[in-house]
């Protein structure tokens, strides 16, 4: 591989600031951005890649700061996600949820959001509840900054819409509207890679649904035919099984999941289904205890 | 009257003496992490090694070149099987195993070149720049198809009485399937080999520095008494340190550097680079009576060696042997395999060849009790072997308290372990329960929805010690001498504390025998005789019986002599009675030393919608014939019933025609905290006569145990038959993958 004519020592640098470290992004595009570095020293390890340079983001204070935006949280993308577990649970909660299960606790002191989404893998437990809720991606450069529709994020395995140069400063995220849930499902009960999750909002003002899935296609997908699903809002009390069994179907359908090592296609669906129809229940349930109907 | 007898009375049992559980020798160091484990090894000058391993499981070498590997500034040395100074093959038993690949490779991971530089990223990048010229191959994936073209290290049958004619009520035919388990030690392979007044120190992590060094010296070409093995800090070992690994590729790299070179592998390397425990497919069909007294079994049993000896031989031995577990039958057609492939080589690994039929046999006990509507627990102390009784290859049980004679009956071991469980109740369901007491844990993929509990039980028979007429046996060497006034005791053997709390148990050992507080440990080193391995279960009475012969010898020196006057120094070399080999034919032969028995029940909740699994609680009896360190001795049934669960539901080396899918942690998954339930143990002592203490080897069998336990469960919460360990989500939900 190419990579073993690089030198030996390779550059490391240290931002105090964000103009700063975009300045040095630009000026060194060879530098990969490393916080919690979960992810990327797993890699280096694993020798998956030989960075020539590291941009070290610990130094950025204001990346590490959460902030109230009234209708929606600004979390910056070096939030770790025992913080976000710790702090958001209420107004999050799909997200607080989902940060729960990466890793283990050390994991979660040093892993980011950001880095979640810089990595961008189909797996990251962060996805799905971003997706379900309509987070937006803030990426600054030298030239400004830009706010990316999580939608339109992801773009392949371990691809995202980030440009070169372009740094993740912050992920807003819309407040809860109503019940959430995140299921993720693992071969082992703690520590674990999804084999495939499931991340459900449920908007009361609107009387939408929000999905996202993880785990079970290229990208982190949403599943809008589920989205559309008839629910009695009217008379909640006609919500039934086979109303929630339909939902798990249309997420199930919108997978788009292949067989490997931690698990089959045919099972990711399966699951899926499950969560699904457990997620509606859940939240269906929670919201009509909650209002009172 | 006559004059009283002066008898010799023992000396007090000493505070932390055998059967106390004093603060282990290395706990400290370990908790605190100043421990020096062999991966934190250094000296000055140090060189760093690495190995280039083949990416095929099965390949001819056309030609390796490694000038441009050689011309990066800072590697010092690259090597090929060209370089080997002596012998070209080692292996445990047969050493039929390359030191680096001469011309063909036959597994993925086979090492192939090792290179010596400044640093260990140079010698990585300068790996990465060995040419090698591979003629790809078709590997040979399949043990069946192996054994049937006669590619197979042993092939060992057990015959007893007329099993293709004897007549049962009720029959159970069935086909299960055990897969690749890793013995995934947290310390990675590593050790520094340090050039020497014309030959060597190697500091290295095993569990037999003697086996190592008659493996190492002729293939450096070296008189072994030119390379001196000094044991470096293990971080677990659990069979994977029995083949060497970085051994001789490091001394090599030494001798043509004349620096010191270290070797580390990490967890990838780790994974490719050490034995597994062996896959088995394995046919059995027994026949019972309506009462469910065993009439015949029949077991065609199929284990996969992958592509070098390493210990299969003698995992084969105890397969088949051990074949129906801890029950009386009279007609028995065992046959038992050990296939040569191209898949991983299989070794060691805690239960050695006495894990997978245990898994077969005991969901065959529970099939049976399903058949005839039996309890579980009935049907196994209807057939429990007891005192007098053979076991299928004609050795008889024996070593078991006979005064513990029940009704007239002679005594059962197994019936007496069945019986502890009558008041231990199961756990009762609470209510109100977190997530993380679910299946699925904080995942959060129930509440309580699709949620049913299963019960199931599972025995285990384990040979302890080297079987098969080995001449087994340990050294140990006990000087007593008067320091400051105090007597202080120096041991001194070759035995590794692989986490067992070895350690500790000579410490013991010595300050109940000789009466002493203060025992040092001398560093484990060749200077001393050989203690044997690490394995089998066997330290305790092994290592064990050596300190306390040597001891005893210092004692009846210190009689005679005040220590004033010098020290008092013995050694001992300790022998278990000798075994048989089996016989090739009919599998006959007193060929076991020690045989120990383990019960678990476990308690499992399943989320049956989505197939995933929390245990809830293990129960587990186990006869340990006497108790020596209830701490120590805690820890290993914990650890190995771990093992077990890990087998039962989660862990497997994943290969696809020969080449491992899952060589890290991210996917070869070990249980955690979330995984393992509180255990909830009754240590039964029902003492051996033969055996120091009356002790009775207590690391391996939990780890045979737990697993069908948990399967058991796991049915019985299914209703689903299940006859492949791991259990995967997918085995219960949406069936197997084709």
């Amino acid at each position: 591989m190419s990579s073993v004519a690089a030198p030996a020592r390779f550059g490391f640098h240290r931002p105090a600031a964000v103009d700063e470290a975009v300045r040095l992004l630009a000026e060194h595009p060879e530098a990969v951005p490393v916080a919690g570095g979960t992810d990327l020293m797993v890699a280096v390890n694993y020798r998956h890649t030989r960075p020539e340079a590291m941009l070290d983001l610990t130094g950025l204070a204001e990346l590490r700061e959460w902030t109230d935006e009234g209708d929606s949280v600004r979390i910056g993308s070096g939030v770790p996600y025992a913080r976000i577990t710790a702090e958001l649970a209420t107004v999050l909660p799909g997200l607080a949820a989902a940060a729960r299960t990466v890793g283990s606790p050390q994991i979660r002191n040093r892993g980011t959001l950001g880095g979640n989404l810089a990595t961008a893998s189909p797996a990251g437990d962060g996805h799905p509840p971003l997706l379900a809720t309509g987070a937006t991606v803030e990426a600054v450069s030298v030239d400004g900054t830009r706010t990316i529709p999580i939608g339109e994020f992801y773009l392949g395995p371990k691809r995202s819409a980030l440009k070169p140069g372009e740094l993740i400063t912050a992920v807003t995220v819309p407040k809860a509207t109503g019940p959430q849930q995140f299921l993720k499902v693992g071969t082992r009960n703690a520590m674990v890679i999804a084999v495939c999750s499931f991340a459900l909002a449920l908007d009361l003002d609107t009387r939408r649904l929000g999905t996202g899935i993880g785990s079970a296609g290229p990208v982190p997908l949403t599943a809008p035919d589920a989205e559309r699903l008839d629910l009695p809002w009217t008379d909640p009390a006609r919500f039934d099984d086979a109303l929630a069994a339909e939902f798990g179907r249309r997420v199930a359908a919108a997978a788009r999941p292949i067989d490997d090592v931690r698990g089959t296609a045919a099972y990711r669906r399966h699951a899926l289904a499950v969560c699904a129809a457990r997620a509606l229940r859940r939240v269906w349930t929670a919201a009509h205890e909650r209002t009172g109907r | 009257m006559p004059e009283p007898v002066e008898t010799p009375t023992p000396p007090q049992w000493a505070a932390g003496g055998v059967g106390q559980s004093p603060i282990r020798p290395d706990a400290e160091s370990k908790v605190n992490g100043s421990f020096d484990y062999a991966s934190d090894l250094a000296f000055e000058g140090m060189l760093w090694g690495h190995t280039l391993r083949s990416p095929h499981p099965k390949a001819r070498i056309r030609s390796i070149d490694t000038a441009a590997a050689r011309a990066l500034p800072g590697v010092v040395a690259v090597l090929t099987a060209a370089d080997v100074p002596g012998k070209l093959h080692y292996g445990l038993i047969e050493a039929d195993q390359p030191v680096l690949a001469p011309g063909e490779v036959n597994y993925q991971g086979e090492a192939v070149a090792i290179v010596a530089a400044e640093t260990l990223d140079l010698a990585r990048r300068a790996a990465e720049l060995v040419a090698v010229d591979y003629e790809v191959l078709e590997p040979l994936c399949d043990a069946s198809k192996a054994v049937e073209a006669g590619e197979f290290f042993r092939y060992q049958p057990v015959r007893v009485g007329d099993p293709d004619t004897a007549e049962a009520a009720v029959v159970v035919a069935r086909e299960y399937e055990v897969g690749m388990q890793d013995q995934a030690p947290l310390g990675p392979e590593s050790g520094v080999a340090v050039p020497a007044d014309g030959g060597l120190v190697l500091h290295v992590a095993t569990q037999w520095l003697h086996s190592d060094l008659e493996q190492i010296a002729p293939c450096l070409g070296l008189e072994p008494e030119r390379i001196h093995m000094a044991m470096a800090g293990i971080g677990g070992a659990f069979g994977a340190r029995e083949d060497l690994s970085v051994q001789i590729h490091m001394a090599m790299l030494a001798l043509r550097t004349g620096r010191p070179v270290k070797m580390m592998y990490d967890r990838a390397e780790s994974f490719l680079g050490h034995v597994h425990r062996h896959p088995a497919r394995m046919r059995y069909e027994h026949g019972a009576d309506a009462e469910g007294r065993l009439v015949y079994v029949k077991a065609h049993i199929v284990l996969d060696g992958g592509a070098y000896a390493s210990t299969s031989e003698a995992v084969v031995g105890n397969a088949a042997s051990l074949a129906v577990g801890p029950y009386k039958v009279e007609h028995v057609g065992v046959d038992a395999w050990g296939a040569r492939t191209n898949n991983p080589p299989c070794g060691a690994m805690r239960g050695f060849g006495g894990v997978q039929t245990c898994f077969a046999y005991e969901s065959q006990m529970d099939a049976l009790a399903d058949a005839l509507g039996l309890d579980p627990l009935e049907i196994r102390r209807r057939n429990s072997l007891a005192q007098g009784d053979q076991l299928i290859t004609g050795q008889v049980v024996e070593a078991f308290d006979p005064a513990k004679a029940e009704d007239g009956r002679p005594f059962s071991p197994l019936r007496d372990l069945l019986g502890r469980f009558d008041d231990i109740p199961v756990p009762a369901v609470p209510a109100g329960r977190d997530i993380v007491e679910l299946p699925g844990g904080t995942g959060n993929t129930t509440h309580g929805e699709g949620v049913r509990r299963g019960v199931g039980y599972g025995v285990g028979l384990k040979n302890i010690c080297y079987s098969e007429g080995f001449d087994d046996y340990s050294t140990a060497r006990v000087r007593l001498e008067l320091v400051d006034g105090e007597p202080v005791a120096y041991v001194h053997t070759a035995a590794a504390e692989v986490g067992q709390g070895h350690w500790n148990l000579q410490q013991q050992i010595a300050r109940t025998e000789l009466g002493v507080e203060r025992v040092v440990l001398l560093p484990n080193d060749t200077k001393v005789g050989s203690a044997g391995s690490s394995s089998a279960s066997r330290q305790s009475y092994m290592t064990g019986g050596a300190v306390k012969a040597a001891c005893e010898a210092v004692r009846e020196l210190w009689a005679d002599r005040d220590l004033a006057d010098g020290p008092v120094e013995a050694t001992r070399v300790f022998r278990h009675r000798a075994t048989k080999p089996m016989d090739p034919v009919t599998g006959q032969g007193e060929s076991h030393v020690q045989l120990a028995l383990c019960v678990h029940r476990a308690t499992v909740d399943v989320d049956v919608e989505l197939g995933l699994v929390k245990v809830v609680d293990l129960t587990c009896v186990q006869d340990v014939g006497k108790i020596l360190n209830p701490v120590a001795l805690e820890g290993q049934i914990h650890g190995g019933s771990a093992q077990g669960l890990g087998l039962a539901v989660m862990e497997e080396i994943v290969t696809d025609e020969g080449r491992v899918k899952n060589a890290s942690f991210t996917d070869y998954l070990i249980p955690t905290i979330l995984d393992m339930p509180p255990m909830r143990l009754r240590i039964v002592e029902n003492a051996d006569p033969d055996a120091p203490y009356g002790l009775r080897g207590a690391g391996e069998p939990p780890t045979l145990s737990s697993t069908p336990a948990i399967v058991a469960a796991i049915r019985d919460a299914t209703g689903l038959p299940l006859t492949r360990v791991p259990v995967r989500p997918e085995h219960l939900t949406v069936g197997r993958p084709s």
